[in-house]
């Protein structure tokens, strides 16, 4: 197994895929030549040619648009939209047009795109660049949500996204790009959309994060476990769809639970996780499920970033808040 | 799967120049609204037999929008959009294409679709909101109408990028209206096809009115043909009411676009003789005068005096075709209303390849 990081890992995935199928193909702002503003498809249009990986000129909207035309004829397109702000430009191609393909036609047409985009907060970007976007896309019927913590991960759900035969609306953390590198199966590697992963073992309280936040939960974890509490914390990998089960189960066990999640609090992931848990496991609650998240505001770039976004010392602080309730 | 080329063209603005000017443009013309033949040059190469077709499709357009328009005043319909005074530009278009060629319609487009493949049974149950409306035959190139002014512009730049990485010698063609040239989505599309030399046609039926915004309140453009020029495309327009002026265009537009010549707009005159949909009041933006002024331009009237001079076409031939319209559009509402319904949980099972466990719980409620 090689040592990756993030981005590595998922040009991996992409080269894994442009190599086994011939209908794939790779397009988006600046992908091509240069290989995207994060290198994340560097040195593939010199491997798989220009027919294969290219650059468009810049319109998001078009670009979600020709992935659709595409769909028709028989590809597998894998648009990239540069940033994640810039998915506004493109809403009505990705959520109505790819999302919706398969019910319009009855199955006639359907939409194997993987709309990639780069979002999360924490690394001094530009404003609109850094959004957590994921609440518009869970409330679309038709298109599935992913959004890796690791490299490995990220790997095995992009090749899965790819060869999925719906739209996937696929999530890269910012700042897990570089953050760290781990051990990444080679090959034709995979990890299937919808199953969740406990990356650590509690007993206590349940944890549910996704994205960078998982690492903000571990860490939160350490602390608690200063102080004799055993979290658990579930890396959920995909929104939509949502692994339920793997939630349920581990809250027979823990009886509590918190969501963690860097977007604003209201109408999110979050949000919709308590419902499910409402739905399903009430009666092994001790204590209400909290949210940990952004405050309902914009999306402060740059400056205040680091004080907006959820941190270890409140999520140890909700947890404690459950743990005494 | 790609071994076409998306190689942009050799000089800037090359396949533009030499077709849209600064100057006004004349929409081209075949036949004078008397039907007589005005450019003999542009007259497409068609046999007698073909000319019959073409006016017999003409006359079943209008006989079944006709009764369609009732069809919604009973509720045995949905949403419908009229398409009388538009047969030349939705006849005449779909002619000149082989059934290999690709359409990507706006929802008024109903008539490009069937006579392209698609059952009219099927375009009723589209009407009603039945699924099956949209599950397009195999081997029918065609999407299903589309809703958002624009988004189908996309669709065709995309299908026609494909068609070229495959080295197909096909061709999308995508239609809008007058409205439609002003969405973001329709300059985008026609920026991308440009830079990648796509073989798409872009047909806006400019017939006047968005709803109920007159073209001159939609653009300061010389004309939606010169839209063209920004995205270094060629630009035509056309008199729509012409069915020989828009076979004549398509034509030469496929052609070019087969051959490897990319892109072209085409900015077809026309009028809606009806409201724009079932619950749209014309008479409220439009006035009688102007009504019959295009009336007197009515496609159906020029092409048949051509006709009729040629020995081609009588009143006997349209009653005749009137009746085989209205028996056709009988039989096929009857199959629309005997299609088994939809259900909820059909519909559920359509959302994704592989309906997912939540989805499969919801199911259970219904």
């Amino acid at each position: 197994m090689a040592q990756m990081n993030m981005i590595e890992a998922i040009k991996d995935a992409l080269r894994v895929e442009l190599k086994r199928d011939p209908g794939v193909l790779l397009f988006g702002e600046d992908v091509g030549k240069v290989g995207g503003v994060f290198r994340a498809t560097e040195g593939l249009q010199a491997e798989f040619g220009e027919l294969r990986v290219f650059d468009t000129p810049l319109a998001e909207s078009a670009i979600g648009g020709l992935a659709v035309g595409l769909a028709t004829q028989g590809f597998r397109p894998i648009a990239e939209i540069q940033f994640v702000g810039f998915i506004f430009e493109a809403l009505d191609q990705m959520f109505v047009q790819a999302a919706r393909l398969r019910y319009r036609s009855g199955g006639r047409y359907n939409a194997p795109i993987v709309f990639r985009t780069p979002f999360g907060g924490g690394v001094k970007a530009a404003e609109l660049h850094t959004d957590s976007l994921e609440g518009l896309a869970i409330q679309t019927p038709g298109i599935k949500v992913v959004v890796p913590s690791n490299p490995a991960d990220a790997k095995g759900l992009m090749i899965s996204a790819i060869r999925d035969n719906d739209p996937v609306f696929f999530m890269e953390h910012l700042n897990l790009y570089r953050a760290f590198k781990d051990e990444v199966p080679e090959g034709e590697y995979t990890v299937p959309l919808g199953k969740a992963n406990v990356v650590r073992e509690g007993k206590d309280i349940t944890i549910i994060a996704y994205g960078l936040m998982v690492h903000t939960a571990i860490k939160a974890a350490d602390e608690l476990a200063k102080n004799g509490v055993s979290a658990e914390v579930i890396d959920l990998r995909t929104l939509v769809p949502l692994d339920i089960d793997t939630i349920v189960a581990s809250i027979q066990k823990t009886n509590r639970a918190i969501v963690v999640q860097e977007a604003q609090k209201t109408s999110g992931a979050a949000a919709e996780i308590i419902a499910q848990i409402n739905e399903k496991a009430i009666l092994h609650l001790e204590a209400p499920v909290l949210r940990v998240a952004g405050p309902d505001t914009v999306y402060p770039f740059a400056l205040i970033e680091d004080a907006w976004l959820p941190t270890p010392a409140r999520i140890v602080k909700a947890a404690n808040q459950t743990l005494q309730f | 799967m790609s071994k076409g080329s998306l190689d942009a063209p050799a000089k800037p603005g090359q396949q533009a120049a030499h077709i849209v000017h600064s100057e006004d443009v004349t929409p081209l013309q075949v036949l004078s609204p008397e039907g007589e033949v005005v450019n003999a040059a542009a007259m497409p190469n068609l046999t007698d037999e073909q000319l019959k077709e073409i006016m017999y499709r003409m006359v079943f357009t209008r006989t079944w929008d006709d009764r369609a328009v009732n069809l919604g005043r009973q509720g045995r319909l949905g949403f419908y959009a009229p398409v009388s005074g538009q047969e030349g530009t939705m006849v005449g278009s779909e002619y000149a294409l082989t059934k290999e060629d690709f359409i990507c319609p706006g929802y008024r487009d109903m008539p490009q679709l069937v006579w392209h493949g698609l059952p009219l049974y099927q375009a009723f149950l589209y009407s009603r909101g039945h699924q099956h409306g949209g599950q397009i035959p195999e081997g029918v190139n065609v999407l299903m109408p589309q809703i958002i002014i624009g988004a189908q512009i996309l669709h065709a730049t995309g299908v026609a990028m494909g068609f070229k990485l495959k080295n197909e010698k096909r061709v999308a063609i995508t239609y809008t209206g007058d409205g439609g040239s002003s969405e973001g989505d329709f300059y985008e599309g026609m920026n991308f096809a440009g830079s990648f030399k796509l073989p798409v046609i872009y047909f806006v039926q400019n017939n006047g009115y968005a709803i109920t915004t007159p073209f001159a309140k939609q653009t300061a453009a010389q004309s939606i043909a010169h839209k063209a020029l920004a995205a270094g495309i060629r630009g035509v327009k056309i008199d729509g009411m012409d069915v020989l002026a828009v076979i004549s265009a398509v034509q030469e537009a496929a052609e070019i676009a087969r051959e490897g010549g990319g892109a072209t707009l085409i900015e077809a005159v026309t009028y809606r003789f009806r409201p724009h949909s079932m619950s749209d009041d014309a008479t409220k933006y439009r006035t009688k005068e102007e009504e019959q002024e295009w009336a007197l331009r009515d496609p159906l009237v020029r092409f048949g005096k051509y006709l009729e001079t040629k020995g081609l076409w009588s009143e006997e031939d349209t009653a005749r075709v009137k009746e085989e319209a209205k028996a056709a559009v009988n039989e096929h509402i009857k199959k629309a209303e005997q299609t088994e319904k939809m259900t909820v949980a059909g519909l559920i099972d359509s959302m994704f390849e592989t309906t997912p466990p939540h989805l499969e719980e919801q199911k259970a409620e219904f």
